[in-house]
Parts: C-alpha cells; structure tokens; sequence
C-alpha cells in the first residue's frame, strides 16, 4: 500500500466514485466524484493533533463498533492517502452547531469546513474493477444469534479483536466483557446521583450491579474456549451456495493466533469440508492441531443459545461421533461468507459489464481477467471469492491484460 | 574513541516536530541545542513539518548557504520518509548518500509519551548517534547499467504460453522454450477441461495459433535451456535443441516448468488395467464411453500424507469433472468416491461438486487411518458415518494423483539460484505479497512449477509473470542502490559463508581464485554477508564497521 500511495505514477483517487462512464477499449472517459473530507490534502500532514481534540465520538466502523473513533478521523494509522476526514454527518460545525475545534488546533491550516465535493474527468484506454467484497450479514442466519449473542461475533471482528492496534490491542476481551468495563465507568457517577434519592432501591440496584459485573469482567477476562463456525451464509442454499474459498484458512489462522496469544486457549473448528487448497495450507491445518492444539470438528452447528454470563452455546451433530453435542464456549467466531460488493450492481451497470448469478463479474474460465466489455478487466473478490495469493497474482495480470492494451493501442486484443 | 571523521565535515541537523506529534511530547529547544554540541556540526534547525514543501526548501536552501557536506534528518521514519529527504540533497547538490535520518517519532515520542524527560534523554542519545554516522558516511553512486528487452520463458504448458502471449503482445521479443515435440504440457493429455466441459484441444490450438503467428515469439520445441549467465536485464541463455546450441540474450527469464501425474506404484492396488489413475481415465474416455458400471474413485492417493504433506489442489474437481462425464454418458453408472475433505473452492467447483450430488454420484468420507482396501471386485472401507465397515462392489477403481514437481527442477533451480521447497514445487520471494517472483530479480514463476493449479489459475498467473517481467522490461536502464555489499579479494578466504546466507544470490564464488564477488546488481543491500564474514572481508557500504561502531560509541558514552 505504501508502495503505491508513494508510485509516482500512481495516482490515488480515495474516497471517491465513478459516476459517469462512456467509450470504448483505448479510450474510455470516466467522471469521477471525490467526496469533500473538509480536510485539504496537500497542506494535511496526519499528525492527528485535530483527531486528538475532537470532541464528538462515533463508533469506530473499522473497528465493527467495538471502540470509538471522533468525528474527525482516518481509519487506521497506515491508511494511504494519509489524510483525515470528517464526518459530516457526526461533525458539529458542519450539522451548523458550535466547535471548531480541529480548525483551531491544526497547524498545517488542512481543516476547511467548506470544502465541496468536486469532480475530476479522466481520460483511460482501460479499466481494472476491482471492488472486492463485502462480508455476508450474518444477522440473517437468526440461529446464530448474530447481533443479539454478544459473544457471538464476525470474522472481521475477530480480526480486529486480534489486531495489536486494535480495539483491545491484542487481548481477546470477550465483547460482553468490553461493555460490561464501560458500564462499569459509568456506574460510580449514577451511584453518586442514586445517593441523594431518598429511597435506597435504585442505589442498592445499581450497586449490585456494580458487583456483578466485576466479578464477570475478572471471571471472564480473555477469551479461551473459542469456536469457530465455517460456511456461515456460503454453501447454504438460503443464501450463496457457493463456496468461499478462504474462510477454512482464516479461522484456522485466527485460532493459531489466539493460542499464540494466551496459551491457555482451546479452540474447536467446526466444518464440513476442510479446503486446505493452497501452498502450504494442509501442512499449515495440520500444524494447527499438533503445534497449537486446535480441534476439528466435522458438523454444522444447528443453533447457538447463551446461558446467563453470555457464553455460547452451540449444539451441534458430531458426523464422526454420529451424537448431538452441545458445547459451552467463551466467545464463537463466525465464518463469514464472501458476498459480491453492494456498489457492484451500480458499477456493473455504469460500465455495461456483465455480472455472474451471484453478482460476481462474469468472466471465462480461458479468459479470466476478461469481462464482457473489451478493454475493461477485473481481478481479486470482485470476480468470486479468492485468498491473498491467488488474488495478488490476478492483480498482476489484469495488469498484463490492460499493458496489452496501453502498449498496442488495443489492436492485439481483437482476438 | 579514535575520531575517525574527516575535520572537513559539515553537518546540518533539522529537527522535526512533525506538528504536536513530536513536539507535543519531547523538548525540542533542548534537542535543538544539544544538536548544536555535538562535533561537526555547524548548523541546526527546527522545523514544525521537515518533509512539508517549506522543510524541504529549508533543507535545500541550507546546503549551500551553510556549505553543509552531511545532513541528518530526527522527525519519523526512513521507511516513509528516506527517500524524500534524500532527493533533496540531492536536488541541492548533495551526494544522496550523505544523509542520515534519526527516528525521534516512532522510536521516542510515540513510545514514550507519558515520559517526557527520559524520551527527550532518548532523542538526544539517537541524534548523537546519527550524527557520529553521518561524519563517516561516504559518497556512494548508484551504478545504471542497459538492458535487453527479450524474454526467455522455460516451458511451453498453458502458463508458459499464456506468459509468452502477453509478452509479445506487450511488443517484447520472447523466446518460448519448450522440451516436448510440441506446446501444451499437461493439456495435451486431458479429455475435457472443467468447468466449461470443452475439449482442451480448442483452447491449445487457439493459443498455439495465435503464438506462432505473433512475430515477437519464437518457438523452440525439443529444447531446453542448459545454461544460463548473468543478472536481471543481462542474462544470457543457452537453448541446447539435439546438442545444438543457441545463445540468446534477455532482460528475464520465467519459470514455467510445469508439474507431472504421480504415478501411485504400490498404492491401492494400481496396476493400470482396472486400479488407474484419473490421467489413465481420461485417455480411456477421450476413445468413448466406458463400459464399467460401478466405479470407485479415490480421493488422496499419495497426497497428505507423510510422504508428501500438500493437498494437490487440483485432484478433487478432476474426479468430480469425471464422475460427471461418465454419469453424462450413463445415468445408470454407480460412482462412488471415497474423500477425506472435498476440495471444490470458490464459486465454479462448489457449482459441480452440487449437480454430481444431483446426478446421483456417491461422496463417503474415509479417515487415512482406516484406509479403503481394494480388493478384487470391490472396495472396503469404514464408513465414519454408519460407523461400520463397508464393501462396495466395484469393476474399476480410479485413483485422484497428485500433481508432483518436474524432474528436471532441481536443475532448473541451481542453474538460476532460485529455491524449491521440500516438494520439489519453486519457492515464490513471499507466499502472499509476491506469489509469482523471486527474491531474485529477474527471474519470475508461474503455473505448475509453483504448486498444482487449474487452468484458470494457469493462465492467470502465466499473465501476471508476464506483467511482473514487463516491470523490468518496460526500463530504459536499470539503476542499483547505492547501498550495495562489497567484498575485499585481498582478504578473502573463500570460505563461502556468504554465499550461503545471500538470500537474492547475488554472491559468486570463484574457485581459480578461491574467492568470492558480490554481484552489485542483484545485492539488495541487506547486509549478512558482511555480519556473516569471519575476515571482515565483506562489507556493506553505507553501513560499514567505522560507521556502526562509530554509533555504538556514542550510544554507549552519552
């Protein structure tokens, strides 16, 4: 990424879209609209001094909401270009209310709250599309308990959880547990409020309360008991059946990590095939179990319930057992499947290219770069599920495919 | 401690206070007047932004005004920020060489924000340290050499060809170099190819026609590249044909070697009559419909297991594309296949695996412990589900190979200085970030050689070497780094030490001499050859002895 963000043939045009599209193979016109940030980019140097004063906190999208970012904002340190946005609809100053305050503090005179969005006209031979994916909503599988389970939570999710620069840096606090240390910093304040009520009731509750939850956030602190559930929302005829190729791996890979982490950790890996396809990837499984003792189990989880401190239950058919099982874990992670990008179906139609059933760009087995309109091509998620290795390599060539055309003005693509 | 700077030096130091980031956490007067102590240096200033366009004029104006020979730079890191600063000397005049960076940020305002003084302490003892350096740093000068716009791609399989097309396309001279009688490798020996179910003789003969009527390929069939000399942009390679020989000079060479079909001797029962492979199965059924009415296919045969841990990738949707043919041609054959997990990926495979339920075709799975046993007749095996063992009664018995690597790839691997794994399939230079190079420049991997792949992947990543060469190609000339090893041919013992530990195999060990060379055009500039050296005899120039121990010294006095 910083690699690119520094090409100088590269020009990045973040937090923008293509709205208009016409003309042909060596020479399309795209209009692009590059959404206002209220942040001058050429005077922004992200040293984070407005970010830091900011006094509106949202939750954090990157983070699924599990922190808070402000209202001025970038969504991680490394993020190309490095810039900071606002929100316009969290910032004050722009919703007409009072502040100021990042203007004030910026050195670099970067923050403009008038800032328009503008738009820039360009002038290609070809085109790459390459949207990615967008994470299945798992809230539709209401078994699972997505978005009600506290402790039942995404892929990406775990992702974060794991992150050293993460919501919890690293430690695999249990979600419940991260609500339970923020309702535990309010509670001393409405227990002073509580006092000067004459009746004792409402004081008493919430110092009961106050109780509990110390002794669950200490009981409950890190994560060790950890299931992972693959084919969430993929090869399931409710949804996709197809199948998404990288999820058996990512959940493995987290699973190792959360044992890399804390020791203690037991994680159970519940599949119906195990897809260990890449380089590496079977040996990678079977280190998995005899290095960090993760356990696979061949079933699908039929329901996931919660007992009364929040941890998962999951109930399940052992196929290799031939028994119904139910299990008790401290948090569970849900494989996600890969879903075509929302933005898909817009672009599929600005650009005249055909998308699969799925919503997937179609392409041809022979052709696989190729969409249905010469000159444009397409690589990674956008084109079906893919891992990181085979999807930097379509990278490279729907580069080749597009040098074909830049170098020979299109002629040798007729064919 | 022996000063070993020259008194001629002049140093300019610009502190940064990259906004508050720095600045609102360390005490930047007492850094910028510590600065002024520190021996050679003759100019400091404070800049609220270095790498902002004003910092960099201030940087530029400096040089001359001030008769600076050495900057450093204390703000953030040299990964971001190392190459800006340096073109402004540069553009000053200065050798970019001359120009160390101290990381004040990363390494001691963000690290230490809750303690202001020992940070600050922190930030002094690195300045120190950059300056002692930066009074031993020499110029150094980035070599530009020319280079040849040929390509040799080694293997005529689908990548190789794929690779060969958009090369030619791209307008490079290709020399595609193929050992067999004729294109194609593996596609020559299928029946169809999944999953559009076409013959692979329409999309070999598609590629071959359109590769032997682009002017920019030549074909050279019965070949093989026997040798090969020099370095990215300037190699040279010999293509032996008969014991003929033909030397042809290229900017890259790919690696497309390809993979070849187990043959699965002592498993199962194989005998090729009624135990075969799926490679045998389908040159059964390129003749016509079989006549077998209850098969068993399995599934692993000589994969995931001790002797070779991969999964073959490819072996799974094979039997299933089989198992439909057949069903296909007789709706009344009874297939069954014996899998440990269904490897049938993504969105095309899954689409298969479904309709071969569909038309009936049977998927048990076994545990490798208690293997199937192939007796004549039928096929035992202990069915995880019902919990007992099973005898299906079969007249054929398909065996799913898997895909190993060439023989001729150890070879290919010496002869370039590139590494295989323990399978014998070539090492990429990152498994994730750069799936299709090597940590060598110049030489690129696509296809089968890398590890088993469908024809879509083929082609894919057959295109993508071809985009990765073109990178190089597409030069005028190719500059090295001005940090690049060296070694002293006076002092070698030729013990070969570094050659071992060069990752880009940039080292050459000449016996008649007994010594050893870096290549300065392949050195990356990472240094273990020089830590590795028992004479001292290699060193890494910007990073020599007098200079580390130069900021050791100083690290150590305060």
């Amino acid at each position: 990424m910083l690699d690119v963000g520094r090409h100088p043939k590269v020009n990045v045009l973040a937090y923008s879209e293509i709205r208009e599209f016409s003309g042909q193979i060596g020479d399309f016109k795209v209009k692009v609209l590059k959404k206002a940030r209220y942040v001058d980019p050429s005077r922004c140097t992200a040293c984070g001094a407005c970010a830091e004063k900011c006094p509106t906190k949202v939750p954090n999208e990157f983070n699924f909401g599990l922190d808070d970012r402000k209202a001025i904002y970038k969504d991680y340190a490394q993020g190309i270009p490095s810039v900071y946005t606002i929100d316009p609809n969290n910032c004050k100053v722009i919703q007409g209310g009072k502040c100021g305050v990042c203007a004030k503090v910026c050195q670099a005179k970067a923050v403009d709250y008038e800032q328009k969005d503008s738009e820039v006209e360009l002038n290609v031979a070809t085109v790459i599309v390459s949207t990615g994916y967008e994470l299945f909503d798992a809230t539709q599988i209401p078994e699972y308990g997505y978005g009600k389970l506290p402790n039942v939570i995404s892929s990406l999710e775990m992702e974060r959880l794991l992150s050293a620069g993460g919501p919890t840096k690293g430690h695999l606090t249990r979600p419940s547990t991260i609500r339970f240390e923020k309702r535990l910093k309010e509670l001393p304040k409405l227990i002073k409020k509580a006092e000067k009520s004459e009746d004792p009731t409402e004081k008493n509750k919430l110092e009961e309360e106050a109780k509990w939850l110390e002794e669950q956030t200490h009981k409950h602190h890190t994560a060790t008991k950890l299931g992972f559930i693959q084919c969430v929302g993929s090869r399931d005829f409710r949804f996709h059946k197809y199948c998404s190729s990288y999820c058996c791996m990512h959940s493995i890979k987290e699973a190792i990590i959360a044992r890399e982490h804390e020791s203690s950790t037991e994680s159970f890996i519940f599949y119906m095939d195990l897809r260990t396809v890449g380089k590496g990837f079977e040996e990678y499984k079977v280190r998995g179990a005899k290095v960090s003792g993760l356990k696979y189990i061949r079933g699908r989880i039929a329901e996931i319930m919660q007992d009364e401190e929040y941890n998962p239950v999951v109930y399940y058919e052992d196929t290799e057992q031939r028994k119904v099982v139910g299990m008790s874990l401290d948090m569970v992670i849900l494989a996600n499947a890969c879903s075509p990008s929302k933005g898909i179906s817009q672009i599929s139609t600005l650009l005249g290219i055909e998308l699969d059933e799925n919503g997937f760009v179609s392409t041809h087995p022979n052709k696989p770069l190729d969409t249905s309109v010469p000159g444009i091509f397409t690589c990674g998620c956008a084109q079906g599920p893919i891992d990181i290795p085979e999807s930097v390599a379509q990278a490279s060539s729907a580069a080749a495919r597009a040098a074909e055309v830049v170098m020979t003005g299109g002629l040798a693509l007729a064919v | 401690m022996k000063d070993t700077a020259k008194s001629d030096v002049r140093i300019g130091v610009f502190v940064c206070d990259c906004g508050s980031n720095i600045a609102g956490y360390l005490e930047m007067k007492e850094l910028v007047e510590y600065s002024k102590t520190l021996p050679n240096v003759v100019f400091v200033q404070e800049n609220l932004y270095t790498c902002s366009e004003g910092g960099i004029n201030e940087i530029k104006q400096a040089i001359p005004k001030h008769n600076l020979n050495r900057v450093v730079v204390a703000s953030c890191t040299p990964r971001t920020h190392e190459p800006l600063f340096m073109s402004a000397c540069e553009e000053a005049g200065l050798n970019p060489y001359l120009f160390e960076m101290a990381n004040i940020r990363d390494q001691c305002s963000w690290v230490h924000m809750r303690e202001r003084e020992t940070g600050t302490e922190r930030a002094k003892a690195q300045i120190g340290m950059a300056v002692a350096k930066a009074a031993r740093l020499r110029e150094l000068k980035r070599i530009q050499l020319n280079l040849s716009h040929n390509a040799v791609i080694i293997g005529g399989g689908v990548s190789g060809m794929s690779a060969a097309m958009a090369l030619g396309n791209m307008g490079y001279e290709v020399d595609l170099v193929e050992k067999e009688g004729k294109l194609g490798g593996l596609l020559n020996d299928l029946n169809m190819i999944l999953p559009s179910n076409e013959p692979p003789e329409r999309l070999l003969n598609d590629l071959v026609a359109r590769l032997e009527t682009n002017p920019k390929v030549n074909i050279h069939l019965n070949s093989i590249v026997s040798k090969t000399e020099g370095y990215v942009g300037n190699y040279v390679a010999t293509i032996s044909k008969n014991g003929e020989e033909l030397k042809v000079k290229c900017g890259i060479i790919i690696v497309a070697l390809g993979a070849r079909v187990l043959t699965p001797e002592g498993l199962y029962g194989y005998n090729g009559k009624d135990v075969i492979t799926h490679l045998e199965l389908e040159s059964l059924l390129r003749k016509g419909p079989i006549q077998s009415k209850n098969i068993v296919m399995i599934q692993c045969v000589g994969s995931r297991c001790a002797e070779r841990a991969y999964c073959s990738r490819i072996c799974c949707m094979t039997a299933v594309k089989n198992a439909l043919l057949i069903k296909e041609a007789d709706p009344t054959a009874r297939i069954t296949v014996l899998y440990r997990d269904m490897q049938m990926y993504g969105v095309e495979l899954e689409e298969m695996f479904r309709k071969a339920k569909q038309v009936g075709v049977r998927f048990v799975t076994f545990d490798p412990e208690k293997a199937p046993v192939v007796k004549d007749g039928s096929v035992s095996v202990y069915h995880l589900r019902m919990g007992k063992e099973v005898s299906i009664p079969c007249e054929l018995v398909v065996l799913s190979t898997p895909l190993i690597a060439q023989e001729d790839a150890p070879e290919v691997s010496t002869m370039l200085k590139v590494p295989i794994n323990e399978n014998g399939f070539f090492l990429e230079g990152h498994v994730k970030l750069k799936p299709l190079d090597f940590a060598t420049d110049g030489v690129y991997l696509c296809g089968n050689a890398r590890y088993p792949s469908t024809i879509r992947e083929a082609i894919g990543q057959g295109l993508g070497a071809a985009s990765r060469a073109a990178g190089v190609l597409s030069k005028d000339a190719l500059f090295t780094s001005g940090i690049v090893a060296d070694i002293n041919a006076q002092t070698c013992c030729g013990c070969l030490g570094c050659v071992a530990v060069c990752p880009y195999g940039a080292i050459n060990f000449f016996p008649e001499r007994g010594v050893c060379q870096v290549n300065k055009v392949l050195c990356k500039g990472c240094g273990g050859c020089a830590a590795t050296c028992p004479s001292s005899s290699a060193r890494l120039d910007g990073f020599s002895n007098e200079q580390i121990y130069a900021q050791i010294e100083k690290a150590l006095a305060g």
